[in-house]
């Protein structure tokens, strides 16, 4: 069960169901299967024993997110685990806990991003961890009474919300020992420009050096499961997913719904809606990457003017397409449960042009941008060897995306668990080895010309597409009404990763319990390992490399 | 040949004489009395160059064509705040366009977003630290209600519960171009020396003590100090 390097399987070496049960053996007490991956119950005080030997001995080494929920009867956690060499591979611990009594026992010495996760369970649904390294709440003030997604909540009692936790830095007891030390607690945030929204970093200085680094997010927590879990499937959760990560990534969050929705109500969406769908997201991603880029800049060297300003008129330019393919700029709420909301703006040809005229300025606008940032000296001395993020520690913290395949971690769903059209495009996962700042920045660029080939590519296919057979959207009921129980949990590569949504069916037109995997929330659990050791202004460039946003981090 | 008539070089005529060149200037004015410093206005006073005006409307109409934004992202709607101060939409345009990162250097909150419990006591900090005369935009729907989330547990049921705001722009998100309306509209209450209307904010910040005894304050009596600052949420009054 260490790190014995015959109990680990080879690559792509996977274990049948029957060895899997074999392996858990009767930890395991009941059987409880998810629509994509086999599910296994077990106590609460064998947790730790459970995943190691899958993380060990299974390959199971990623863990993509932790559900937590309540019924009538029990509270549950449910750990989703993957394969970072083969995100198809899944598998799912059911934990379930007394309702007098919820303690389970944490996942967090065998995966390090069940820190988080496990806090979020605690704080909003109220199971408690033992053995937990530091659980308090983490999207709610401190002060707040009660677990708002459990059961018998009541929203209508008042609450109190300190100001104290934001303390000010230059009080004179922010210094340990009196000033005579140089240690100092450093706030950064939660209204800073360099945190990209609302976020509050709190730092400990050993002169200038970063010996600590505590994100404290839920500055903008809004609900957003509580709202899904309001919505009827067919129409109404579908606007939510625009507003978690909202700097135009739009299409690709609202793909991940459709993607666990189809997969729960089992539909099958037409093909051509499938091409409108991978080309919309697609520039949602050229637009998502820009504005990394362009932050990424104003937070290293302060570039206002030229790269800022570039990047947002290269999203001009997106936008526009995107507003007459989906009639807004940014909430496109665009696609449909079984489909798209309508086939693409008349006159095609004037759309194919408009899209085409992008795709062609592209090369040199890229080219534009290695030259002026890239290649800058000064950009280089600020990101290349800061914040590095070793890809061992990144899959320890479920980093995905952009910021795992800075690390070198060959892990996107579009290739490894193909969704829409992108299995019949022709296309490359980009990664780099460099695990520094300037490695993810060069990843982001990279993805973006990859984006332009899928994207001519669709066109390619849309254009010629025949007039008779372009179907929009599948057949739908009015309602739809999942069978109950039916849980499952999926995932596309949205703008900074894994963006997975569970859903559990109670029957209703509504979900039971709807939860966000959202890629931010671990990538940014992974700040201290970066930052620590290095000065301010690289915890500054380690923050703008994650490329977070907090609408999807506190979501 | 240039050697021979060396008077006739440009550079020599002038590098010989001290008296000034005055030939890009008599092009410029041409024939005639130079009036160059009577403009168009001058003409319209008449002989006095002076304007009397009352020193407020004055202030205001200083005060209206250079307002110092603060910098201030909190959702969704702050992207489209960036794309308005960006490339295109320019609000630079109307003497509006350079976003302050300090709300002491600030004149005008443009609160881009939604509020929740926790961002509540910041952003009214934030708004405290501001000088007089300030004055606030509020974007988007959530700053008017709570907008798509208004039935959130967390989730303040719009921005003038808590602080006073001037001007309300809708959408989710609004447009830049209405952003940009609701800026002009904005500059034309401030010419017109306009403030905000006075509202009952129910959410104050007030030191714990200060609160009234309940079962609630009870129970947090021994996790807050007396003297901190506190935001009580009254969530069963909210619209
Ligand atoms: S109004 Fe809409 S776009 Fe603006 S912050 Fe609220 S949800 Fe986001």
């Amino acid at each position: 069960m260490s790190t014995g390097i015959e109990q680990t399987p080879a690559d792509g070496e996977t274990l049948t169901e029957d060895e899997l049960e074999a392996l858990i053996g009767d930890r395991a007490i009941a059987r409880d299967d998810h629509m994509n991956a086999p599910g296994f119950v077990v106590n609460p005080d064998e947790v730790q024993s459970v995943l190691s030997d899958l993380k060990e001995r299974a390959g199971y080494d990623h863990l993509s997110s932790v559900t937590a929920q309540e019924y009538e009867d029990r509270y549950e956690s449910i750990y989703h685990l993957k394969k970072y060499a083969d995100a198809s591979d899944e598998v799912s611990v059911v934990v379930p806990t007394a309702s007098d009594d919820p303690v389970s026992e944490s996942a967090e010495p065998v995966f390090r991003t069940a820190d988080w996760h496990e806090r979020e369970a605690y704080d909003l649904v109220g199971i408690e961890y033992a053995d937990h390294p530091d659980l308090r709440r983490i999207l709610l003030p401190e002060t707040w009474q009660g677990h708002p997604l459990s059961k018998g909540y009541d929203q209508e009692k008042p609450q109190v919300v300190t100001l104290s936790e934001h303390a000010n830095p230059l009080e004179s007891d922010h210094r340990e020992s009196g000033g005579e030390s140089d240690t100092m607690f450093l706030n950064i945030g939660p209204h800073h420009p360099a945190t990209h929204g609302v976020l509050h970093v709190e730092t400990v200085l050993d002169g200038e050096t970063v010996v600590d680094v505590e994100p404290d997010i839920g500055y903008l927590h809004r609900c957003e499961e509580q709202m899904c879990q309001q919505g009827t499937y067919r129409h109404q959760i579908m606007p939510y997913p625009d507003r978690w990560d909202y700097v135009s990534s739009g299409l690709l969050n609202e793909w991940s719904y459709a993607r666990a929705i189809e997969d729960l109500a089992d539909i099958e969406v037409p093909e051509y809606a499938q091409v409108i769908r991978t080309m919309g997201a697609e520039l949602c991603r050229i637009a998502s990457h820009m504005l990394a880029l362009g932050t990424f800049a104003l937070d290293v060297y302060g570039e206002f003017t030229a790269i800022f300003q570039y990047t947002f008129r290269d999203r001009e330019v997106v936008q526009d397409i995107l507003e007459d393919l989906t009639g807004q700029r940014m909430m496109f709420n665009y696609f449909r449960v079984g489909g798209v909301a309508w086939d693409l703006p008349e006159p095609r040809e004037e759309f194919f042009e408009k899209t085409r005229d992008f795709l062609d300025e592209l090369p040199a606008k890229v080219a534009e941008y290695n030259d002026m940032v890239t290649s800058n000296e000064i950009f280089q001395t600020r990101c290349i060897d800061t914040g590095v993020l070793e890809p061992e520690v990144a899959k320890d913290y479920g980093c995905t995306g952009p910021v795992a395949r800075g690390s070198g971690v060959d892990y996107d769903l579009r290739r490894d668990d193909p969704y829409g059209y992108y299995e019949n495009l022709d296309w490359d996962v980009v990664t780099r080895d460099g695990c520094d700042n300037y490695a993810r920045v060069l990843t982001r660029m990279e993805e973006v010309e990859e984006s332009a080939k899928i994207i001519q590519q669709c066109l390619d296919l849309l254009e010629d597409w025949p007039e008779d057979d372009r179907e929009v959207q599948a057949n739908v009921p009015r309602t739809l009404k999942p069978d109950a129980d039916a849980e499952t949990y999926r995932a596309v590569e949205a703008a900074k990763g894994e963006l997975g949504i569970y859903i559990r069916s109670d029957g209703t037109d509504k979900p039971g319990r709807f939860k966000i995997r959202s890629p931010c929330f671990s990538n940014l659990q992974a700040l201290g390992e970066m930052a620590e050791g290095e000065y301010i202004p690289d915890l500054v460039a380690s923050l703008g490399s994650l490329d977070i946003v907090l609408g999807e981090v506190d979501r | 040949m240039s050697s021979d008539e060396p008077e006739t070089r440009p550079r020599q005529t002038i590098h010989d004489s001290t008296a000034p060149s005055t030939d890009t200037r008599d092009s410029r004015i041409g024939e005639g009395v130079d009036d160059r410093f009577n403009s168009k206005l001058r003409e319209a006073f008449g002989a006095s160059p002076f304007i009397l005006t009352k020193f407020d409307e004055f202030m205001n109409w200083v005060r209206g064509n250079s307002m110092f934004m603060l910098q201030f992202g909190i959702a969704c709607c702050s992207i489209e705040m960036i794309h308005t101060y960006a490339i295109k939409h320019d609000v630079d345009r109307y003497g509006a366009g350079v976003p302050r990162a300090s709300p002491r250097q600030a004149d005008v909150m443009i609160v881009p977003g939604t509020i929740v419990s926790k961002f509540g006591p910041r952003m009214k900090r934030v708004y405290d630290q501001m000088p007089e005369p300030k004055f606030v935009v509020g974007m988007g729907s959530c700053t008017i209600s709570g907008g798509p989330f208004q039935e959130g547990y967390n989730v303040v049921k719009g921005a003038e519960e808590i602080i006073p705001i001037d001007i309300h722009v809708p959408g989710c998100p609004p447009r830049p171009e209405a952003l940009i309306y609701g800026i002009l509209k904005l500059q034309e209450r401030i010419q017109n020396g306009e403030s905000s209307p006075v509202v009952v904010k129910p959410y104050e910040l007030e030191q714990f003590g200060d609160l009234p005894e309940d079962e609630l304050v009870q129970k947090l009596a021994d996790e807050i100090d007396e003297d901190d600052l506190v935001m009580r949420y009254n969530w069963a009054d909210s619209p």
